[in-house]
């Protein structure tokens, strides 16, 4: 009974998902950063725009590895060991990341926050890329032998693929970066904001789109095909919407688009996990890389209590922290001073 | 190159390294749960500002946590993908539930907490913190059940060459995890007493310093104040609450890690005897524990056991801890390892997926430099931790500390104890759980063929190079991170409550006329 494997081949499609989409806009707006901004009062408008809900955001993150790792141990396995270059490069960005958003205020001097936004931005950047290339490389394969180890040199993985999909995930992440400002901020970001997404949305989606198309190309699916037909609705209407300056609906429709966007993607590889691209035989399917379906459904039973339980109390953390936030809002910076 | 020391070493600095931030994170989290219920019980200003003040300190280091907490969810599969594929069945599901469950909880409500001062209602608010900390706690239950499957595996059936779990409940209750998990919150109690009782002692010291509190003729405190918010009374009833708190707290968690750690050692005795018998350098049976043993390097360099040499030791203690009797003697090293090389075997498998560690002969014994020493100095960080804490108490029982400085160096000096105990602690345990990544379940329930040789454990498919590679970025990263919160807990420790109550100094600094700032500005902001 394929059931079970099924089930959480759904599940992790959905935690990337919500990561995608969550962790998402907190990676543009890091980039953001340095790439929009051009004060402190607007780098710190932006930072602190995510500033309450990031850090639940990137548990999306570990919770789809650890998820990986429980029902597809021979996925998270192969992929992880086989992208050890690339992953190190998405730890140390994250490292910083993470670190740069505490320490960036605590800083005392100018030269520090710059070099914290710095980190901020590239951190981002590089994590939302190497996220993106290994993303991709989990649809269309890694150089595995029959054991699932990866054969070839450390850089193996480096093809148009990753670079397409590393580019996929900076670029929507961009633009939920925007989608998010334009509803979380007040003043000369949400302007910003909006002009963005209203001259450049298809131009931030378009690897992703591209990725989109080669890969159900690649796996011709009538179901993947119909998902990737939503995706492109949803991205039309967040687009309208952001001509009609709907700020609400063009987050709806960005939504929209990861969610049937990557949805297709992983319907098009379903039920392989991770293909070999030496022989097809050695592929990671749904079958060869998962958990015995005891743990399988021990882990469904844990995820059925407690997702729901995350998605309340993540939504009322929203709720709380709803208020567009402008330069005015934004305390002088704190200088602590030995006492 | 050969991947596998590389990757050891790997493994080694970043988990010491994260658990330098973890156990502080758990520790204070509690602490400052208890200041923010007093406070909320109470109202006393006091509480309101440690609260604020050591909210502060447990940002700047829960951050450090967070990041390098990353790295352990993805290096299992990275650099030990063999590990991963024989046991994830059952070692992922609490892995994957630490993230599930308890860091969404911690993540989420932490967020919420940072910026919802006077956002959110004060009883909600501290409800916030309550289910922050709950999250970190919970967390630790998780991930300490993922290790004591690594010391004790239960729960399991073995499958197709792998481990598959059979019973949740039981890799849930592992009897090696129930002692395991109050030991290590201990250990983390411990952590955030002696910052407590340190930190405290600075500040009580800086106020006697600058004349601001005084002693009379018995040596009782007279505290003053400078007219200051920032140094108020309020200020020094601070001081001196989080100094007591912290003194009490530090000797009552070296007890509680004495009095689990010594139920670990009886179990450990069952579960792991070489692991023991290697703490104690005890090569032949006996009912001795060593205070001192040494050894001569034989002629390769490595201390075999026929070079130990106990200096002093204490008949019957070792089989005090181990069996609570004195006469029962205690299995040695030269006991039990040929009973090892029967059972699992004298060499690694000859499979060239080993790459050149293929067929190489299997060292059973830790290395006993490692164990015997990490077991040593994690008890003697421990004890000095509390007995600094225990004789702070009592020098300050009068309700300030002396106008010493050297007193005072001695008390933030100790500090550090706790941090070396933990980390002596997790050395030793992992180093002499070796040469095994899973130990194998000697119990008649157990599964004979569930244990892996760390020899296997590490990734075929990828190079020595880089694991070099990863190993040099992370820990120079890490190593210049280290520097940045020291830097700034010693910039917010010397800050005091205004640190982390800006507003204690706002009155000084405006004049009368000067506009209050609206309602609308952000209570905290990056």
């Amino acid at each position: 009974m394929e059931f079970l494997p099924t089930l959480w081949f759904i599940l992790i499609a959905v935690l990337w998902i919500g990561y995608l989409v969550l962790d998402g806009f907190d990676l543009g707006v890091g980039m953001l950063m340095k790439v929009w901004a051009r004060n402190e009062s607007q780098r710190r408008v932006l930072l602190n725009s995510i500033g309450p809900v990031w850090d639940g955001n990137e548990v999306w993150l570990i919770t789809a590895a650890g998820a990986t790792f429980a029902a597809f141990p021979h996925w998270y396995a192969s992929m992880f060991a086989g992208l050890y270059i690339p992953l190190t490069f998405a730890l140390l960005a994250l490292i910083l990341r993470a670190v740069s958003i505490e320490y960036r205020g605590k800083s005392h001097s100018q030269t520090a926050r710059n070099m914290w936004t710095w980190m901020m931005a590239g951190g981002s950047f590089v994590a939302a890329f190497c996220i993106g290339a290994m993303l991709a490389l989990t649809t269309t394969g890694l150089p595995l032998d029959e054991y699932g180890d990866r054969v070839g040199g450390p850089f193996t993985w480096l093809n148009g693929w990753a670079v397409l999909g590393g580019l996929a995930v900076v670029g929507i992440s961009l633009a939920q970066g925007w989608a998010f400002l334009s509803l979380k901020t007040l003043g000369a970001p949400r302007e910003a904001a909006n002009q963005r997404l209203r001259r450049y949305l298809p131009l931030y989606v378009l690897p992703a789109a591209i990725w989109a198309i080669m890969v159900t190309a690649h796996y011709p699916k009538i179901s993947a095909s119909a998902m990737l037909v939503l995706a492109v609705v949803g991205l039309i209407f967040a687009w309208v919407s952001s001509n009609r300056r709907k700020e609400g609906l063009t987050f709806t429709g960005m939504v929209v688009f990861i969610l049937f966007g990557v949805g297709s993607i992983f319907m098009a590889l379903y039920p392989n996990v991770l293909p070999s691209t030496i022989d097809s035989a050695y592929n990671l399917t749904i079958e060869s890389a998962s958990s015995s379906a005891y743990t399988l459904t021990v882990m469904a039973v844990v995820t059925a209590i407690f997702l729901p339980i995350v998605l309340i109390y993540s939504v009322w953390s929203y709720r709380t922290f709803r208020h567009r936030i402008g330069e005015q809002h934004i305390p002088e910076a704190a200088v602590v001073t030995p006492v | 190159m050969d991947p596998l020391e590389v990757a050891r070493w790997q493994f080694g600095i970043t988990t010491v390294y994260h658990f330098l931030m973890v156990p502080l994170t758990i520790g204070l989290g509690i602490v400052l749960v208890a200041m923010q219920t007093a406070w909320h019980r109470t109202g006393k200003d006091h509480y309101l500002r440690m609260t604020k003040f050591w909210g502060k300190i447990f940002m700047i280091n829960f951050i450090m946590g967070v990041a390098t907490g990353l790295v352990q969810e993805f290096q299992f599969g990275m650099a030990w993908s063999e590990y991963s594929r024989f046991v994830g069945d059952v070692f992922g599901a609490p892995l994957a539930m630490e993230a599930l469950i308890a860091f969404f909880l911690e993540s989420v409500f932490i967020g919420i907490w940072v910026f919802g001062w006077g956002r959110v209602r004060p009883k909600v608010h501290l409800t916030v913190l309550w289910l922050a900390v709950a999250g970190s706690v919970v967390s630790a239950y998780f991930i300490l059940a993922a290790n004591s499957f690594m010391q004790h595996p239960v729960g399991i059936e073995y499958v197709n060459g792998r481990a598959e779990m059979a019973d949740i409940w039981a890799v849930l209750t592992n009897p090696t995890l129930l002692v395991h998990f109050p030991h290590t919150i201990f250990g983390a109690l411990a952590v955030a007493g002696s910052m407590l009782f340190g930190i405290g002692w600075y500040h009580l010291w800086k106020r006697r310093k600058e004349g601001i509190d005084t002693v009379d003729e018995n040596g009782y405190v007279v505290v003053g104040s400078t007219g200051s918010k920032a140094r108020d009374e309020a200020d020094y009833r601070g001081w001196r609450a989080s100094f007591r708190w912290g003194g009490w707290i530090a000797v009552f968690a070296f007890l509680g890690t004495a009095f689990t750690g010594h139920a670990q050692a009886q179990m450990m005795i069952q579960q792991q005897p070489l692991k023991m018998a290697a703490a104690e350098a005890a090569c032949h049976d006996g009912t001795g524990f060593s205070v001192l043993s040494v050894a001569g390097a034989d002629s390769d360099g490595a201390t075999t056991c026929d070079d130990v040499v106990g200096v002093f030791e204490i008949p019957g203690l070792l089989s005090f801890l181990a069996y609570n009797d004195f006469t029962t003697p205690v299995e040695g090293v030269n006991t039990l390892i040929p009973q090892y090389e029967e059972q699992y075997g004298t060499h690694l498998p000859d499979d060239p997926r080993y790459g050149e560690r293929a067929g190489s002969e299997i060292e059973y014994l830790p290395i006993m430099e490692v164990t015997y020493w990490g077991f040593r100095l994690m008890i003697t960080f421990g004890g000095l931790a509390a007995l600094a804490a225990g004789i702070g108490l009592w020098i300050g029982r009068k309700g300030t500390v002396p106008h010493d400085k050297t007193l005072m160096n001695l008390a933030w000096l100790s500090i550090l104890a706790p941090f070396a105990a933990n980390s002596a602690g997790w050395v030793f345990t992992e180093m002499g759980r070796q040469p095994f990544t899973v130990a194998p379940n000697p119990d008649p329930t157990g599964v004979d063929q569930v244990w892996q040789f760390t020899a296997a454990a590490v990734s075929p498919g990828v190079s020595g190079e880089e694991i070099v590679f990863s190993l040099i970025v992370l820990t120079l990263i890490y190593a210049l991170l280290l520097v940045v919160e020291v830097v700034l807990l010693v910039r917010y420790t010397r800050g005091g409550h205004p640190a982390g109550m800006p507003e204690l100094l706002a009155d000084e600094r405006d004049d009368d006329d000067h506009d209050q700032p609206s309602s609308d500005v952000l209570s905290f902001a990056y």
